[in-house]
């Protein structure tokens, strides 16, 4: 026979072992961050004394003013910002037009264009990059920022995600705008638009934080500081040789990841909607 | 709808078709076409048949490749969806601290694979890092995680699974939230135990999104390219070049066009095939989502 003693004995039991899990998976997930912040904020002796401290002595920005010395780090920011939202932008702007006319027009060949832009989606960057690499080369378009932004100036993805949202959208209003006499362009980006924005806005930041990110396809296309982006100028700050300094690594680590972690934290629901459209869809 | 004028529909669409097209399509078609060609990018191509397809089987390096890519994404998925599923499960809950501790694992998935990859190399290092030192302090011994052929491609998939379990545990949250509530409340009134909630009512509604899950995260880890530019450069020995390294390898540092090019085609290939399996397990899950 079970007690209520034995019962609640069984549930402090429980909520000890789930505390435990919760304990461990923030160890597991957040200590890597923590320590990624405490060797940025480290000098170098602190960073090879054995054993090592867990906290640096104190706020050391050697770190920090070495990144800004070995690598243009205001302009390679500015280059990611730039590239991160003209892609996403782009994407948005066509993605508009494109996803009412596969959800809202009849017309000869929809099924087709549907099917096309699908396809496209099992056609990744890994596998496009040498024939684009090729082809740009002789138009002059490597180390250019068109090279970064215009291979990813429609997203399969985001076609599909605006297509589905568009079908929700009732046809009254469409034959309404018509009879007012608006263009097939107003009723695409005046009317439709804000009707359909919480997926715009889904779709914006999930690729702007992609893009953000991405290594793959700028070190591919560019070779010159110009254009470079922020995750290419990380990555170099340790082939150059740091060697032990991992001060400076880790403090150009802080310099990348901040700026998406905070926006991860102010738009969390909304990225992981388009996170989890894609497993819906 | 009708469209206002028969010409419109085609307007709207064609500038994602030329996109499409130009950045997709095409090159796709020409890395087929510079499969069958010797070319350096500086003299001009010649025409070799399916010489670099007979030389990739034929020295055995398109097996190893495939195999390489193969068991760090088996392993990459296998680890990810079981603790992407366990996390779900457990913190599936109301409260700010739950909310805090789901953003944190989740944060790993946005955050660049350069910072990532640089911090994982920081934390393995041999001699200063965190991981080896602690090991050594408790007199456990300690692996060269990163030098080891026999090791390094499990480190990396070790590391890539702490950047997506995130992800899996993102689409397992979503999917918990489709199973009613009122069923497992039913089953707690039955006295059914919560593993026994879980494994006859929870596993059999979800496991069309662990199927999902699954397929995805094979065919993502398939694309594995930053991770081992950053921590390993292919190395020691190859042992972590997969297929998107050695076609990097193949086109910028031995200006091998034509077999980078044919090693893209059997790539794809494989996408294509993994992206079947991935059809066929959808189906399968939404016939069981309707018999139930």
């Amino acid at each position: 026979m079970m007690g209520p003693g034995f019962s609640r004995g069984a549930s402090r039991l429980a909520r000890l072992a789930s505390w435990t899990v919760l304990v461990l998976v923030a160890l597991v997930w957040l200590g890597p961050y923590l320590w990624m912040v405490s060797t940025s904020l480290k000098t170098l002796p602190e960073i090879v004394a054995a054993p090592a401290y867990p906290l640096p002595s104190a706020l050391n920005l050697g770190g920090y003013r070495e990144v800004f010395e070995a690598v243009p780090v205001v302009r390679y920011l500015l280059n990611t910002l730039f590239m991160a939202t003209a892609i996403a932008t782009l994407q948005i702007v066509l993605a508009l037009p494109a996803g009412y006319a596969l959800a809202k027009l009849h017309f000869v060949g929809r099924r087709a264009a549907f099917v096309l832009v699908l396809s496209c989606l099992i056609i990744p960057a890994q596998v496009t990059f040498v024939p684009v690499f090729t082809m740009l080369g002789p138009l002059g378009l490597v180390n250019t920022m068109a090279a970064l932004v215009l291979p990813f100036g429609v997203s399969a993805f985001g076609t599909f995600l605006v297509r589905q949202a568009m079908l929700a959208v009732p046809d009254e209003i469409i034959e309404a705008a018509r009879l007012d006499g608006a263009s097939e362009l107003t009723i695409v980006y005046r009317v439709l638009g804000p009707i359909v924005q919480p997926t715009l806005a889904a779709l914006f930041l999930f690729s702007f934080v992609f893009h953000y990110s991405d290594y793959f396809w700028p070190l591919m296309m560019t070779t010159d500081d110009r254009v470079r982006t922020l995750p290419l100028a990380v990555a170099l700050l340790r082939e150059q040789g740091t060697g032990v300094r991992w001060h400076i690594v880790m403090a150009g680590n802080v310099i990348l990841s901040l700026p998406i972690l905070a926006l991860f934290a102010l738009t969390q629901r909304r990225i992981l909607r388009a996170v989890t459209a894609r497993a819906l869809a | 709808m009708r469209a206002a004028k028969p010409w419109h529909p085609y307007a709207l669409l064609l500038p994602t078709a030329l996109v499409l097209g130009l950045f997709f399509i095409y090159p796709l078609l020409l890395a087929g076409y510079r499969s069958f060609f010797a070319w350096d990018l500086l003299t001009e191509p010649t025409f070799v048949g399916v010489a670099h397809y007979r030389t990739l089987i034929g020295s055995g390096e398109l097996l190893a490749v495939a195999l390489r890519t193969l068991s760090y994404g088996v392993v990459v998925v296998t680890f990810s969806v079981t603790f992407g599923l366990a996390l779900a499960v457990a913190l599936n809950r109301q409260g700010a601290l739950y909310a805090f501790v789901r953003g944190a694992v989740f944060s790993a998935y946005i955050v660049s694979w350069v910072a990532v990859g640089l911090l994982w190399l920081w934390i393995l290092d041999g001699e200063a890092g965190v991981l080896s030192r602690s090991l050594r302090a408790i007199g456990l011994p300690t692996a060269d995680w990163l030098s080891d052929p026999d090791v390094a491609l499990y480190t990396l998939a070790a590391v890539t699974v702490w950047k997506i379990t995130g992800y899996a545990m993102v689409i397992f949250l979503a999917g918990l939230q489709d199973i009613p509530k009122s069923m497992l409340e039913a089953a707690a009134l039955d006295g059914a135990n919560r593993w026994r909630r879980f494994w006859h009512i929870t596993w059999p509604l979800l496991r069309p999104t662990v199927a999902f899950v699954g397929t995805t995260s094979l065919i993502l880890s398939f694309q594995a390219f930053d991770i081992v530019r950053v921590m390993t450069q292919g190395g020691p020995v190859k042992s972590t070049t997969v297929f998107v390294y050695a076609i990097y390898e193949q086109v910028f540092m031995n200006l091998r066009v034509g077999r980078a090019s044919a090693l893209t085609v059997v790539f794809f290939a494989l996408l294509v095939g993994l992206t079947m399996v991935q059809l066929w397990a959808w189906r399968l899950g939404a016939k069981q989502r309707v018999a139930t």
